[in-house]
């Protein structure tokens, strides 16, 4: 069924890998128990559900990725506008971006139209969003609520319609429309996550940011980045670069997606909720699980394509 | 089947967190109230009840409203199964004698007892039919269930949705006490409603 040798290389390391985390975990739970397994456990669970998604998705080549992604921009906007200030005279603003402005956006990603996709929200969107909220005649906290929106979209939206952008990719002597290089990113960026929560639970002491995520530490963060790249740097044959290029990439990656995964930390925390939603059991919500990717998708895209 | 898709509709536009403080339905009928401000509401309720369920538990809802054109009469009459009543005018008496036909037959009902949609900000005083309906049948349980934030998936007045997390609580059973009066029985029923903000996300 898949021809492409790479990507199935790809797709049995990433089962092998999740199976060996449920015996772990079930070990665990059996040897120690406790919460902190319980909810590793959950996490686990969600992880198979996700990855499956995700690789049935890729496999279907270009739609079915871009409609997955269409409908994380979905779920992760409307959990991002559940907490932000908006009012009734946002209504219509918000309907506009949810069914105009999102398939719009993934549209354009799907015709390859580059030169509109990656203006669309950044230009036109800051500008109608504004211009249809003004429309509302509501002014109290005008700017904020404007602002609230404008950044939901280019977060929720515009930053993670780069992910499925990368099978649209021109690479000399490379098929990026396979899905592996999306794949790649996909893999280094929540394998970080995960190897910087598993680092930090181990040998966690000294907290990078206590006023904004108590549960990161320099020694998460060093291990799991670290890791990362190495995961990373060992996938270098399923992707365009070479182990060195492969390497810079994946630490470029860690570290973006540790940056996203802080602020939107930053949100939660001024909001006063732990997490975004409650979809995914152990995770949160999509919010909190595509956070990182928020960050790394449109600096790993502009990277590949200025150099490769 | 119409049934099933629109409730998983509901729960992707809406759902979120949802909680159950009532022990789980077990047959017999009971009476949901809920606060209103939105078309929605009893939709997102009704999606959280069992399957099996749905069927037998009856939206109480405007005759004036829902009889507008065909599609909301099909969707009241062949998917939600609602109650359909008359707000104001002679047969607003009649309306509780329905409802408690309909609990003495086995069904349950979702009912707002506000009578209209409010905007969110507060609560409205309730009328009195849940009164009535509870001295008709005074064995019958009432859930109420602490809607927040589907005025902001779909407020008054506006007819695109907008997808929002929101809460859905079905909070612990009550009854109607002997001898208790209607202002106090209505006001204890609306307070147990309140307390939307208090209980930590």
């Amino acid at each position: 069924m898949i021809e492409d040798r790479e990507l199935l290389w790809l797709l049995t390391g990433l089962a092998g890998t999740l199976a060996l985390a449920t015996a772990a975990g079930q070990t665990l739970r059996l040897s120690v128990g406790g919460d902190t397994i319980a909810n590793v456990n959950a996490r686990i669970g969600a992880w198979w559900v996700m990855s499956i998604a995700f690789v049935a998705a890729t496999l279907t080549g270009g739609i079915g990725s871009l409609v997955l992604f269409a409908l994380l921009s979905m779920l992760a906007l409307r959990e991002f506008v559940t907490l932000s200030p908006t009012g009734r005279g946002d209504h219509r603003a918000l309907a506009w971006s949810f069914f105009v402005v999102i398939p719009l956006q993934y549209v354009l990603v799907g015709i390859h139209w580059y030169g509109l996709f990656s203006i669309l929200i950044p230009v036109y969107g800051f500008l109608f969003i504004a211009t249809r909220i003004v429309l509302s005649g509501e002014t109290e906290g005008f700017l904020e609520r404007t602002a609230t929106i404008q950044w939901g979209l280019m977060a929720c939206v515009y930053c993670v319609s780069y992910a499925p952008a990368l099978m649209l990719l021109d690479i000399d002597g490379y098929d990026a429309s396979s899905g592996k290089l999306l794949l790649f990113l996909v893999v280094v960026v929540q394998s970080s996550d995960v190897l910087q929560f598993v680092w930090g639970k181990l040998i966690g002491r000294r907290r990078i940011a206590p006023t904004v995520s108590p549960n990161k530490t320099w020694e998460g963060f060093v291990g799991g980045v670290a890791c990362a790249t190495l995961v990373g740097t060992g996938l270098w044959w399923a992707t365009p670069f070479n182990p060195w290029q492969a390497a810079a990439m994946s630490f470029v990656i860690a570290i973006a997606g540790f940056a996203g995964g802080l602020v939107m930390s930053a949100i939660k925390r001024d909001r006063g909720v732990k997490d975004f939603g409650s979809l995914l059991p152990g995770h949160g919500g999509v919010l909190d699980r595509i956070d990182s990717l928020l960050f790394a998708a449109p600096i790993f895209f502009h990277l590949t394509r200025f150099f490769f | 089947m119409t049934g099933r898709v629109v409730a998983a509709l509901a729960r992707l536009l809406a759902g979120g967190y949802v909680r159950w403080d009532a022990p789980p339905p077990n047959g017999e009928p009971r009476v949901y109230f809920a606060n209103h401000t939105s078309h929605l509401d009893f939709v997102l309720l009704w999606s959280y009840l069992p399957p099996s369920q749905r069927r037998r538990t009856r939206p109480v809802a405007a005759r004036d409203y829902w009889e507008k054109g065909p599609l909301r009469r099909y969707f009241i009459n062949r998917v939600f199964c609602g109650l359909l009543i008359d707000r104001s005018g002679p047969d607003a008496r009649g309306a509780v004698d329905r409802m408690a036909e309909q609990v003495a037959a086995g069904d349950s009902l979702i009912l707002f007892p506000e009578g209209t949609r409010g905007t969110g900000d507060r609560i409205a005083p309730f009328k009195a039919g849940l009164f009535h309906l509870c001295e008709a049948e005074p064995d019958v349980e009432l859930v109420p269930v602490s809607l927040e934030n589907l005025n902001r998936v779909l407020p008054k007045g506006e007819l695109i949705p907008v997808p929002m997390v929101s809460r859905v609580i079905f909070r612990p059973t009550l009854r109607l006490e002997d001898g208790e009066t209607k202002e106090t029985f209505l006001a204890r029923a609306r307070t147990a409603l309140k307390a939307l903000r208090e209980d930590g996300r």
